[in-house]
């Protein structure tokens, strides 16, 4: 299959869900409604493309945009050594968004580390916990308005 | 009674004072440590601790795996707020007298972290006795160290099971 061609069966295949594509440094890159994202995804994963395994996911906090949040999932292709690189807006209104646990297992964990760090809600997850802070943290701190020096301690420190 | 019998001080304050210091000299050299390494700080840890800078040299060469056994708590790389109460936890399970060494700077002072997940200082959870400083520290200045804190367990008031409570 010809390097172009994933994007183009991607836009044949969701003419309405794919907003823009294009390649940066060698990837692809596909830029999707947020509803679009179990399909899509489910089709790079069974469809020609057989990007059958999710290198990451992650999310960046854009504070002064709008929408603000923006959710990157990077794809491999084993037998094909390709990737992709799937991207979506989320906004501050609304910040549900559709889990990949149910395609990738591995998406769990980090669907938790986002959600722990950013406060997005993964639809359909089954046990959307904090992964990294512990329970009773307030607030997300990655997130561009968490206070620099906030400190929640879990046990009272001594000043 | 000969000139040198009546120039003996009395014989209850000789002992103490000498008992002190012999006491002193025993804790120093048998130091039994617990290493609760965390961080990239364990790497130069592990080189001090083996036969290249040898800290078996001084007395201290014997690691405990149990904090019931050890007494002096290496505590080596980044403490996180999460896992601050395990430190509180060990450092309670130490028997005394127990002494504690923060070894490189995140546990000196937090470090380059100074953000939200990071303790600032193990000194805010546990007491501290030796500070050792470096990002990592280099073997010799984790020796000197030791030297650092062994001189301070000499000169320091020992405390054993049968002397009396002052307060």
């Amino acid at each position: 299959m010809e390097e172009k061609a994933i994007l183009e069966l991607v836009r044949i295949e969701f003419p309405a869900g794919v907003r823009e594509t294009a390649n940066s440094l060698g990837d692809e890159v596909a830029v999707i409604e947020k509803g679009a994202l179990l399909q899509i995804a489910a089709f790079l994963r069974d469809g020609p493309g057989k990007f059958d395994m999710l290198l990451d996911l992650t999310c960046v906090d854009y504070a002064r945009e709008d929408p603000r949040f923006e959710m990157v999932y990077h794809f491999f292709s084993l037998s094909r050594n390709q990737r992709i690189r799937i991207k979506t807006r989320l906004g501050e209104g609304d910040l549900r968004i559709s889990s990949l646990t149910s395609l990738w297992k591995n998406a769990d964990w980090l669907e938790r580390e986002v959600y722990d760090l950013f406060g997005i809600h993964f639809e359909g997850h089954p046990d959307l916990r904090r992964l990294f802070m512990y329970d009773g943290f307030e607030g997300h701190p990655l997130r561009k308005d968490y206070p620099l020096r906030r400190r929640q301690p879990l046990i009272r420190l001594k000043e | 009674m000969t000139e040198t019998q009546k120039k003996r001080p009395p014989a209850g304050q000789f002992i103490t004072t000498q008992f002190n210091s012999l006491l002193g000299w025993a804790r120093k050299f048998s130091l039994f440590h617990y290493p609760f390494v965390t961080a990239c700080c364990g790497m130069e840890y592990m080189s001090a601790a083996c036969a290249h800078f040898d800290i078996d040299r001084f007395g201290a060469g014997w690691t405990r795996f149990s904090p019931r056994q050890s007494d002096m708590l290496l505590v080596v790389g980044t403490i996180t707020q999460k896992e601050a109460p395990v430190l509180r936890t060990v450092y309670d399970q130490m028997t005394e007298p127990k002494w504690v060494i923060a070894f490189g700077t995140c546990a000196v002072s937090g470090g380059i972290y100074d953000n939200y997940a990071v303790v600032q200082g193990i000194d805010q959870i546990i007491p501290v006795d030796i500070y050792i400083p470096g990002c990592p520290p280099r073997p010799e200045t984790v020796l000197d160290g030791l030297l650092k804190l062994q001189e301070k367990i000499q000169h320091q008031d020992q405390d054993w099971r049968w002397k009396k409570k002052r307060s």
